[in-house]
């Protein structure tokens, strides 16, 4: 077993065994984690992030191989996050996407980590932004992440990337759907797997169409992910959108967003749980006159606010 | 980050066979017990199921082979795990396995067997009984 300091030294080493150790401690929100998020933390070079999102069984894991290919043939270190649903009822799950991994499994530079939703339903696990954290640590050049099979609306990704890649497929819909807000408002690039079924360039042609319509330019790619069919178009497309991002300002905003949101998200977290704890103990004694009507939840609700809002300001200054 | 830890389980098939209906029967049994299961395919090589084990971050390691290959690969599993630092990590295996080669497979530090006839519930509760919980 490797204890804490030494997990720190064998990380900051580049110990691959040491970073999937961390990952779980980060994954499971152990205390430690915290600690050993600023014990390896480091100023200097981030690592491109790249998402990759659509329906079950679009060939999201096989776009991801590939892509992940190209990048490590040009000589980046490259990281995978791929994230399966978790069972609602049981928090089991059936990690899957590594079996499209063969062909790269084993490549120096390479680190895979297969994810559960637990819990989470915008389609990334929420220990996405920490583990992230670790992975530019350790000094990976790309990380991509790859998303449960999404529907319409599960977008947390475009919040947790820089780009955004949707992956779709021949026959799921008609121009109507290309219309809808959610999921195809968040595509950086388009790509329209399974090019060579039937359907495909409709598909491709009713994209662009309600693209057109969007305020930013979206290139609509078509691939066969199996064969490495139109892969090179979607990296150098993924390069390009990076370097416009890179020169006008973009790529800044959505980091410093990103960041933004998961800070805030982590601050509400510490929060919500002591406030959680603290409406329990207040609520002794008091059930009754809820449950039969008597106050209602929502004036309840903002009392009990207002008041851990007041001790909260006074057990500050105590702690001071 | 608050959350519980859930038992990781990585159910690999070394070997040329391409049967896995009794792996993939084991992972969804494992994931209807609460546990995360990574399934990695058909045709692993030991050197290949060691790396997915310790990129991520397994506690137990579920082998399963129908070729007959076990006494080879099983074994070469424990050692690569224990030369790379996954030596508390828990390997397990099923299969088709003759018993009169199930007490070496022990010695050599695979765990338990389970052959046609295991109970889903067993294989669970050994898993629960014996997956160190890092």
């Amino acid at each position: 077993m490797l204890y804490k300091d030494d997990l720190v030294q064998s990380f900051l080493r580049g110990d691959m065994r040491a970073l999937a150790r961390a990952v779980s401690m980060v994954e499971a929100g152990d205390i430690q984690a915290e600690q050993f998020l600023a014990a390896v933390a480091r100023e200097g070079k981030r690592a491109r992030l790249i998402g990759i999102t659509g329906p079950p069984g679009a060939g999201k894991s096989t776009l991801t191989a590939k892509l992940a290919e190209s990048l490590l043939d040009r000589g980046e270190r490259v990281a995978l996050l791929l994230t399966d649903p978790s069972s609602p009822f049981t928090g089991g799950a059936i990690l899957g996407d590594r079996i499209r991994m063969h062909a790269i499994a084993g490549r120096s530079g390479l680190y895979i980590r297969s994810l559960g939703s637990r819990g989470s339903l915008g389609g990334l696990s929420r220990a996405v932004p920490p583990i992230v954290q670790l992975l530019e640590n350790f000094g990976f050049d790309a990380i991509i992440l790859e998303t449960v099979g999404t529907g319409q609306a599960e977008t947390d990704v475009v919040e947790t990337v820089d780009s955004v890649v949707v992956v779709t497929v021949p026959g799921l819909g008609d121009d109507v759907q290309a219309m809808k807000a959610g999921i195809i408002e968040i595509a950086d690039v388009f790509v329209v797997n399974k090019a060579d079924r039937e359907g495909a360039e409709r598909t491709a042609r009713q994209l662009e169409e309600a693209l057109k319509l969007g305020p930013k330019a979206v290139p609509v790619l078509a691939t066969i992910a199996t064969t490495g069919v139109g892969i090179a178009a979607v990296v150098s497309s993924l390069d390009a959108h990076y370097q416009t991002m890179l020169a006008d300002g973009e790529l800044a905003k959505r980091r410093d967003r990103r960041l933004r949101k998961a800070l805030h998200a982590y601050a509400a977290s510490i929060v919500s749980v002591r406030l959680a704890e603290w409406v329990e103990e207040q609520l002794t004694g008091h059930w009754a006159d809820i449950d039969s009507g008597r106050i209602d939840i929502y004036t309840c609700g903002r009392r009990l606010a207002e008041k851990f809002q007041k001790r909260g300001v006074t057990s500050n200054v105590r702690e001071d | 980050m608050s959350g519980r830890s859930f038992i990781r389980v990585l159910v690999a098939k070394p070997g040329l066979d391409g049967h896995d209906r009794g792996a993939k029967i084991v992972a969804r049994a494992l994931r209807d017990a609460g546990m995360e299961v990574i399934y990695t395919g058909l045709r692993q090589t030991p050197e290949q199921i060691v790396e997915a084990a310790l990129q991520e971050d397994v506690d137990v390691v579920a082998l399963s082979c129908l070729s007959g290959a076990h006494n080879y690969s099983f074994p070469r599993v424990v050692e690569l795990l224990r030369q790379q630092g996954g030596a508390d990590i828990l390997v397990l295996g099923g299969g088709v396995i003759p018993e009169e080669d199930i007490p070496a497979l022990k010695q050599s530090g695979v765990k338990e067997i389970f052959t046609p006839g295991t109970t889903i519930q067993a294989i669970v509760e050994f898993i629960r009984a014996h997956a160190i919980q890092r």
